[in-house]
């Protein structure tokens, strides 16, 4: 988990925010210094700073949304691992010639039981993320994964997901390497396994580059998380013809988690701590975990021939059109 | 002037004036390849599938004329024509996703991006889908994703092979996730019709990328290209972006993808028809090929053919 005693990262709409928690902190050091009593008032204050965060934070827009899903300090697939398993053996390779760092996976102990966890994983720092390629994932991060998740369906393990990237990786070696081949074998492998598939967007959801991990039972999607047919950067430069309409393609796209379950695409919202899950990461995790095993509770209750036709039928409901007769 | 002088004066004869060529250009009798410049008759060069009779070079195609060079004449039975796209996000960019809806439809008389049906292809009967990158750069939404996972149901159902000649830009960003779940939802139904061994075979022709590529293109049983075409996941500009040096020149096209083993083969439109027939009867199962040689042999019976061959045909 993130330390609590590193400097914390702002973003703009936090402003107002910090600029009254250090007017509450210089009037606590004047009135100890002054020997006077100010407890009432600084209890009002601090009242007003907690209500203050919870609006600023109840009415987050889609760009800033994204900025929260894109915070440094967001929790992270290895770090939610380590929050709600108990054993954790991480796997390496996808047996082709890659081992791709963007894209980890392995077996967890889960409230007792082994399951396969599979994310993206993006870096805590310049160096880690030049490691992890910023959470986009090659061609061998998406086979790697496949293989993982059948490991999981020979063992009868369940397949819990964490989605957070950009987007897949776009350089001239995952083109050689096939990205496009290896995400669609993900796709219609995926409807293939008996286990149940849990798929949760914990941060960034990038187009085909999370949906290459995204085939699932039940899809959950953290409150400031986003998930997106493309970034609203791209989307602006390809339909706008120009970047800095980024944040109304990031209104246009409708990619939060609140557009999502609108759109019948999202099955469980997870609510945030107030400031998002990098204010409280131990609290983001908690309400993970208690989501994850009620839905696997459910899935568990079905049969695999069960669970694959609900699969089917979840995605095969998805889309939007008129049927006139013919 | 000999007959193939002739017709060659034909392909390559500048219509007299200036002005008069751009008027014959503009009313479809000329035709100009992208590739070598040279003008060509548009009823010849449709008669060769629009590969240039020049050089070679495979200009585009869309719908229409595609299922008319890839099935038998009057056996396309087209399906699923009343859906019709809409507008789920209330999408606005420079224009409103509802007006460029409605532009691109009287423009190109197609509903949406794709064009799905059953017919026979040399006799054979299959499942064609063919998208058309007129209509929105082929962009796949909704509609796109909704006809072709009932296209590919029902020939699971009726156990027929799939063929889909691709031609897009990729995910259709004005419907936004609705969109990109059709990536998956295409690929749930493949995986069903692929449960129950039956052949499903991508064409992948000028331009397939984006959500395409990353989906039911690349999930063929067997993969064909046309020569050239440009196949890939990420547009060009934006995988230069990550590089500093130079992208090889063949980067992204059907070669590329042959050399790095993504394809199985590339074939000239002309020989298209012919490759596909002669694929799906190698995938016919046994019992579908001895009822194919009954009727031969009751053909036969009654052309009287002489009674060694027929002898020879039943012990075969
Ligand atoms: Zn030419």
């Amino acid at each position: 988990m993130p330390t609590t005693d590193r400097k914390p990262i702002l973003l703009d709409f936090e402003k107002p925010l910090v600029e009254l928690e250090a007017r509450i902190n210089q009037i606590r050091e004047l009135a100890e210094e002054n020997e006077v009593d100010v407890s009432d008032q600084i209890h009002q204050l601090e009242l007003r700073a907690v209500q203050l965060r919870q609006e600023i934070f109840s009415g987050l827009s889609p760009t800033q949304r994204l900025q929260v899903a894109r915070h440094p300090r967001r929790p992270s697939t290895l770090d939610y691992v380590q929050a709600i398993t108990d054993e954790w053996v991480e796997l390496h390779g996808d047996r082709c010639g890659a081992d791709d760092l963007a894209l980890v996976g392995g077996i967890a102990r889960f409230a007792g039981r082994s399951v396969v966890i599979l994310g993206h994983q993006k870096g805590r720092d310049t160096k880690d993320n030049i490691a992890r390629n910023f959470g986009m994932a090659s061609p061998g991060g998406y086979r790697k994964a496949m293989r993982l998740m059948e490991h999981a369906d020979r063992f009868e393990m369940p397949i819990l997901t964490f989605i957070d990237t950009p987007g897949a990786w776009t350089g001239l070696d995952a083109e050689q390497m096939g990205q496009g081949e290896a995400i669609a074998y993900n796709l219609r492998e995926m409807f293939r396994l008996n286990v149940p598939i849990l798929c949760t967007v914990i941060g960034e959801g990038g187009s085909g580059g999370a949906l290459g991990i995204g085939v699932s039972d039940r899809l959950l999607m953290f409150e400031h998380s986003v998930y997106t047919v493309a970034t609203p950067e791209a989307c602006a430069s390809i339909l706008w013809r120009d970047v800095t309409k980024a944040p109304q393609a990031a209104e246009a796209l409708k990619m939060t988690a609140h557009d999502l379950k609108h759109l019948g695409i999202l099955d469980q919202l997870l609510p945030e701590p107030v400031g998002g899950a990098h204010a409280d990461p131990l609290k983001a995790s908690a309400v993970l975990k208690e989501n994850l095993l009620r839905h696997l509770a459910e899935l568990d209750q079905m049969t695999n021939a069960q669970r694959r036709e609900a699969r089917y039928q979840k995605f095969r409901s998805i889309g939007v059109f008129i049927e006139a007769a013919t | 002037m000999s007959l193939f002088d002739w017709f060659a004066n034909r392909r390559k004869a500048d219509p007299t004036s200036r002005e008069g060529q751009e008027r014959e250009i503009a009313d479809g009798l000329w035709t100009k390849c992208e590739s070598c410049s040279v003008l060509t008759y548009t009823k010849d060069l449709q008669a060769n599938q629009m590969v240039c009779l020049e050089c070679g070079h495979h200009l585009r195609v869309y719908s229409e004329e595609r299922i008319h060079q890839l099935l038998d004449p009057g056996t396309w039975m087209p399906l699923d024509q009343g859906l019709q796209p809409t507008d789920p996000l209330k999408f606005r960019d420079r224009k409103s996703y509802s007006d460029r809806l409605r532009e691109t439809q009287e423009k190109t008389g197609l509903v949406d991006a794709v064009q799905t049906g059953l017919g026979q292809l040399e006799g054979l009967p299959l499942a064609l889908g063919v998208m058309d990158f007129q209509f929105m750069g082929g962009s796949m939404g909704s509609v796109v994703g909704e006809k072709f996972t009932r296209m590919i149901e029902r020939a699971t159902a009726t156990r027929l092979p799939v063929v889909i000649v691709c031609a897009s830009g990729g995910a259709r960003m004005q419907e936004g996730m609705l969109s990109l779940m059709q990536m998956a939802k295409i690929s749930g139904a493949l995986e069903r019709h692929r449960e129950q061994r039956l052949l499903y075979i991508p064409v992948l022709t000028h331009p397939t990328t984006g959500g395409v590529t990353a989906s039911f293109a690349m999930l063929g049983d067997i993969i064909l290209a046309e020569p050239k075409a440009t196949i890939g996941f990420a547009g060009r500009r934006v995988v230069e972006q990550t590089l500093r040096e130079k992208l090889p020149e063949n980067f992204q096209t059907a070669e590329y993808l042959l050399f790095h083993g993504f394809v199985d083969a590339i074939v000239l439109r002309t020989q298209l028809k012919r490759t596909l027939g002669q694929l799906i009867r190698l995938h016919q199962p046994v019992k579908a090929l001895h009822s194919q040689r009954s009727e031969m042999t009751a053909t036969l019976n009654t052309v009287d053919q002489p009674s060694t061959l027929q002898n020879l045909l039943l012990d075969y």
